[in-house]
């Protein structure tokens, strides 16, 4: 079996429990366990709905938190967003001045500086407008350009339904006089939405133009929506809760083919990795997920790769194939897409073995040799193989031996309720080299070079119910997510903002080096400098002559930290297993011992109180 | 007093923040301590200014971090201002240290005597600024809304003046010299643990600036004619030293001078200095005084663009700021003497003092102290910092003199001086001996085009045009910037180049070569390529039809080019 033990930190079970189950499944034929698979689930289904926890229609565990209730009936009054970009100050003076007025004249309206809007937000407004200035040579300043280039991009929304009018902020003398504020005049326009007033365009002393667009846009606006009702309540954001019971025809055996948004590389020049931020459009798919969920990608092997299989096995990647599954194609296009010939696992050798009745190898098979058939799998893939035992073979007893190609998961790093219809992960590049050749992981090369820019990934959605945000908006969390582990906690944070939840949180971030390795720093900043993430401590492993890691830092705030765990906070790990995830275990456990002057033994329960509890989780690979 | 009745409008965010700020203080220990960000809060920004040190960022950086969801690549200038800019070898030894270890291994001398370093991480800006002051340097005041750096003629070949007047700028750098404690306690006290909420100084802690500082910066320099190399009539507050023979007698006062403006604002422009009248040596601290109060009893505190002494002085006019002068003193000060300059450029090569000891003026283009190809200064100066034979003497004009140099010794520093390719670039037109330009892109965050990274190549095209019009040897002052500010006091260059957006130029023409009189704009916004074409006729006519000894600002304004400019007020008519 490839699955590991079950123990108290890989499971929700007790150790007694755990130890049991571990021994039932060992005595297990595999047909034993796929029936008892189904059992279990229906006695889960039974369990959960006597305690009325299951929602209609919905199969897994119950945690979508709690929705912000509708609006207050709609008054006629739009939601004013009121959006700014530019580069001196002015821009959000108008906005400012513009909110106070809209404001007394009973409308509803929040002010959003365009350097740390999301674009995908666009499809939630009614009532867009916007103050934007033009910069040097026609450009837009430097916290318009990822707006600007949004909506001119593909992923650019649909805005029917939307009003809007444009307050463009220039200089007349230059060229392109107020040319950026013309830009989003017009393409809101070509979007679909409608200007409900004349754009002006101001020049350096904008104020007086300003104030006549303000009065204009905030008197028609009043006219609008008409006496506003007696009480009515600053409205929340009434985002459109995704329904929990949105079922996909897609999963993974039939994956969707998703187009890429976007693919960035995170590190800055100067580091040793080259960390990637890849968005997926979900449009059209039905999928849906939840911060924790993990987005399972079926990824392409190199055409490198594929060549060296077909050299080593002196065989013509334009042979017709057919598998044992009735799949028919040429033998490059199958090796490419189909099989996994990267790494090696003990199936295909003891195939190969017996195929080709290599006794050396089948001699590995015994359990016995266990470690010398693990040293020899490490760092090895197929075209070794091929080559430390060629045969003479016909292309299908090639592909019968071979394992069909794995999906990888990546943590969602994303919220749906921030980023609609999109998927983000945070992807570390894998690549080694041993026994003489340069070898990369499958999915990581497959991101980062192989994936063309409008190329299509075969995906679904892997769901993670033992990695959710606190059911209680209120409790506190507390992140610890060094390298790629930090991407769930995006999904967190995203999450966490958008419903408004009030609870603490606290991220632990590591890496390597603080100026170029620190991944989404500038959105951990942002929501630093917001409230919403009350800590933020970093370990940079490389900047000084010791390192530091996430779990040094963990110690150094023992006291603040056992004190939100006392408070009712949940504790979080995403990341490295064999390494990092142990030692914050170790740490917290330490901790725990020490700000509650506890013994090892009543620490080690404290935690695993905290574990059961579902305050303790980890997403560990 | 700093509430007056003087005033126009709510104060500017700026007296909130120094205000609030506990003496300057702030919450700079809490930023520096702040490991999740290479930056510091957004008021210790203002505040650390007060302190010689400017938040920056990579600009050349700053979109690709910007798409990697990184915070821009922030870095921190420090200044070190160097009163007279007198330096031994030992500092100078240490600036060129800190460069290596904390900076971008390049030491820029700026236009007001002073060294920068240049891309200090926030981690090491607290060991810079430490070692800044073990080396009995200060970055105080440096920036902000003081007294910056007070400035004097380095003048090598009239020692015996010199030497006066230096004691008399030391005694201003001293008076104007923030008092409060809080620069000591977080850089210079070697344990980093006070923070905002200490126990409070009591309030007479300033007794020259009182809690807001002043509404602005303001500058300070004593000129010794004939030589104008610091440009008396840009400071708010310029003296003219007035000799009778070895003796110096006192100073001509100059008020109201200043270059910052802003772009399609003609209610901001730059001003030449007024002459207000005379005062004697031992006088001139608590004239200095009394000026300084005025301004900063007067000054603008609510629109930080019409703040600067000139302005005050303009909305109130000359004779206000006699009297007003006249009656916080108790006495009156006397009319102006006669005084000449020649010029408010250096002038290169070895001269003999009057002391008997010898002065090597070195050109550094733009005040670019690195190692560049051929040309290894950086190294060269060093070399001969070590020897310990000479003192180092910043000039106006981003310049160095390698002083009181023992004839004996002459021969050892001239050997270093070609061995490291710098007596080899001193050798160029005259023009680039007598051109400026600020630091510009990529760290300034006002630079609105490149100035000092792009000036030296300009040049280059330039010359062209004046070896072929014959003009080789004939100085213009040649000055660029990036943006409309004035750090390379471009205002009172007789050509020009201010930035306006990346590879456009304003043009301005008509400087006099003494200091004395602004330029004008003569075209607006032009690349490249437009601007040799614009200069290309001009520099033929100049050659052709120059006077004897006539220089090129006067030139253009009487063969018609631009009308001269005789005062700020009409800078822009």
């Amino acid at each position: 079996m490839q699955i590991s033990a079950l123990d108290t930190t890989t499971s929700p079970l007790t150790a007694e429990q755990a130890a049991l189950l571990n021994q039932l499944v060992a005595s297990l034929s595999p047909t034993q366990v796929a029936w008892l698979g189904g059992y279990l689930s229906g006695v889960a289904g039974y369990t959960q709905s006597l305690l009325g926890l299951l929602q209609p229609g919905q199969n897994g565990m119950a945690t979508a938190g709690t929705l912000p209730s509708p609006s207050a009936a709609a008054s006629g009054a739009p939601e004013v967003t009121i959006l700014f970009g530019s580069q001196t100050g002015n821009g959000e003076k108008v906005a400012k001045k513009l909110q106070s007025a809209a404001l007394a004249k009973g409308l509803q309206a929040t002010i959003q500086d365009m350097g740390s809007y999301r674009p995908t937000m666009l499809k939630q407004a009614t009532c867009l407008l916007i103050i934007v200035s033009t910069h040097g040579e026609g450009d837009p300043p430097d916290r318009v350009r990822e707006l600007h280039s949004f909506l001119y991009g593909k992923r650019a929304p649909k805005l029917d339904g939307v009003d809007y009018s444009v307050l463009a902020l220039g200089d007349r003398t230059y060229r392109h006089y107020c040319k950026i504020g013309k830009d989003f005049d017009a393409r809101l326009e070509e979007l679909g939405a409608k200007r409900i007033h004349d754009r002006i365009d101001c020049d350096v002393d904008y104020e007086d133009a300003a104030q006549l667009w303000i009065d204009g846009v905030t008197a028609l606006l009043a006219r609008k929506a008409g006496p506003a009702p007696a009480g009515a309540a600053p409205q929340g954001f009434a985002l459109g809760a995704m329904a929990a019971a949105t079922t996909s025809e897609y999963d993974r055996k039939n994956p969707f083919m998703a187009g890429l948004l976007e693919r960035i590389v995170l590190t800055d020049e100067g580091s040793e990795k080259e960390t990637l931020h890849v968005e997926i459009s979900l449009e059209g798919s039905g999928l849906t997920y939840q911060p924790g969920d993990s987005l399972g990608v079926f990824p392409t092997n190199s055409p490198e790769l594929v060549d060296a299989v077909l050299t080593a096995s002196r065989l013509d990647g334009d042979a017709t194939v057919t598998t044992h599954e009735g799949e028919g194609g040429n033998l490059r296009e199958l090796l490419t897409q189909r099989y996994e010939i990267a790494q090696l696992t003990p199936d295909v050798i003891e195939k190969y073995a017996n195929f080709g009745s290599i006794s050396e190898l089948q001699a590995l098979m015994s359990e016995d040799r266990f470690d010398d058939l693990q040293s020899y799998l490490h760092g090895r893939d197929l075209v070794d193989l091929l080559q430390d035992y060629p045969l003479d073979m016909y292309p299908n007893d090639l592909v019968d031996i071979l394992r069909k190609m794995t999906p990888r998961l990546y943590s969602l790093a994303s919220s749906l309720e921030a980023c609609p219809e999109e998927a983000h992960l945070c992807i570390a590049p894998v690549s080694y080299a041993t026994y003489g050749r340069d070898r990369f992981g499958v999915c990581s090369s497959y991101f980062a070079r192989r994936l063309e820019d409008d190329g299509k990934i075969p995906v679904y959605i892997h769901e993670n119910n033992y990695f959710r945000l606190p059911e209680d908006p209120r409790a506190d969390m507390i992140m610890v997510g060094p390298g790629t582990g930090v991407a769930p906690f995006r999904a967190f944070m995203q999450h966490r903002e958008m419903l408004g939840h009030e609870g603490r949180n606290w991220l632990f971030f590591g890496e390597q080096h603080f100026r170029t390795d620190f991944l989404y720093q500038a959105e951990w900043l942002q929501w630093r400098a917001s409230g919403l993430l009350t800590h933020l401590d970093a370990a940079f492993s490389r900047d000084q002559d010791h390192k530091i890691y996430v779990q040094h830092r963990l110690k150094e705030r023992a006291g603040e930290l056992y004190e939100w765990l006392q408070n009712g906070a949940h504790f979080y790990v995403c990341g490295d297993e064999s390494r990092m995830a142990h030692d914050v275990h170790a740490a917290l456990v330490e901790i725990v011992m020490e700000q509650g002057r506890l013994s090892a033994e009543a620490a080690e329960d404290y935690v695993n109180d905290l574990r059961r509890s579902n305050r303790y989780q980890r997403d560990v690979y | 007093m700093a509430a007056n009745d003087n005033q126009h409008g709510p104060p500017s965010d700026m007296e909130r923040i120094k205000e609030t700020s506990n003496y300057l203080r702030g919450t700079i220990v809490e930023s520096l301590n702040d490991a999740v960000t290479g930056a510091i809060a957004a008021d210790d920004q203002q505040l650390t200014k007060f302190h010689g040190t400017y938040q920056q960022d990579d600009r050349d950086a700053r979109l690709r971090r910007q798409h990697k969801k990184l915070e821009p690549a922030f870095t921190f200038m420090v200044r070190v201002g160097i009163p007279g800019g007198l330096a031994t070898a030992d500092q100078w030894i240490v600036m060129d240290d800190l460069s290596v270890k904390y900076a971008n291994n390049t030491l820029k001398l700026t236009t007001r005597q002073a060294f920068q370093l240049h891309g200090v991480l926030k981690s090491n800006l607290w060991a810079a600024i430490h070692e800044i002051n073990a080396a009995l340097m200060t970055s105080i005041a440096a920036c902000g809304d003081v007294c910056r750096n007070t400035m004097a003629t380095p003048n090598p070949d009239a020692s015996t003046i010199h030497q006066q007047v230096y004691e008399a700028t030391m005694d201003i750098a001293r008076l104007v010299r923030p008092q409060t404690n809080a620069y000591h306690e977080i850089w210079v006290d070697d344990k980093k643990v006070l923070t905002s909420k200490d126990e409070r100084p009591p309030e007479e802690v300033e007794p020259l600036y009182l809690k807001h500082y002043l509404p602005r910066k303001f500058k300070i320099g004593l000129a010794i004619p004939p030589h104008n190399d610091i440009d008396v009539f840009s400071q708010d507050l310029g003296m003219i030293a007035i000799a009778e023979g070895d003796r110096l007698v006192g100073f001509n006062l100059v008020c109201g001078g200043g270059m910052g403006m802003s772009h399609g604002k003609p209610e901001t422009y730059p001003n030449a200095g007024t002459v207000i009248g005379f005062c004697t040596a031992d006088q001139l601290c608590q004239v200095t005084e009394q000026l300084v109060t005025i301004q900063r009893d007067f000054g603008d505190r609510s629109n930080r663009q019409h703040a600067r002494f000139k302005y005050t002085i303009d909305d109130r006019g000359i004779d206000w700021l006699i009297g007003e002068l006249n009656s916080r003193l108790g006495w009156q000060i006397e009319s102006a003497r006669p005084y000449a300059f020649e010029s408010n450029g250096d002038s290169y090569g070895w001269l003999k003092g009057i002391d008997g000891a010898w002065y090597m003026t070195l050109f550094i283009e733009n005040g670019r102290v690195r190692d560049a190809g051929d040309l290894r200064m950086k190294t060269g100066l060093r070399k001969i910092a070590e020897l310990g034979l000479c003192d180092f003497r910043l000039t106006g004009n981003q310049n160095l003199i390698l002083g009181k140099v023992a004839s004996s010794n002459k021969k050892k520093l001239q050997k270093l001086l070609d061995e490291y390719g710098i007596t080899a670039v001193q050798s160029t037109s005259a023009a680039r001996l007598n051109s400026m330009a600020c630091a510009s892109l990529p760290y300034c965050g006002l630079a609105m085009a490149e100035s000092e990274r792009y000036l030296p190549d300009l040049m280059t095209r330039i010359e062209t045009m004046i070896k072929e019009a014959g003009i080789w040897e004939v100085p213009i002052t040649i000055r660029m910037t990036g943006c409309p500010n004035g750090c390379a006091r471009p205002y009172l260059a007789e050509i020009a180049f201010v930035g306006k957006s990346p590879g456009h130029y304003n043009v301005y023409l008509g400087a006099g070569f003494t200091g004395d009189r602004l330029n004008k704009l003569y075209r607006e916004g032009i690349d490249e390529e437009t601007i040799l074409q614009e200069l290309e006729p001009l520099i033929k006519h100049f050659a052709a039809e120059r006077l004897n000894g006539e220089h090129f600002g006067d030139f253009v304004i009487r063969a018609g080019y631009v009308k001269p400019t005789t005062a700020g007020l009409n800078f822009h008519d």
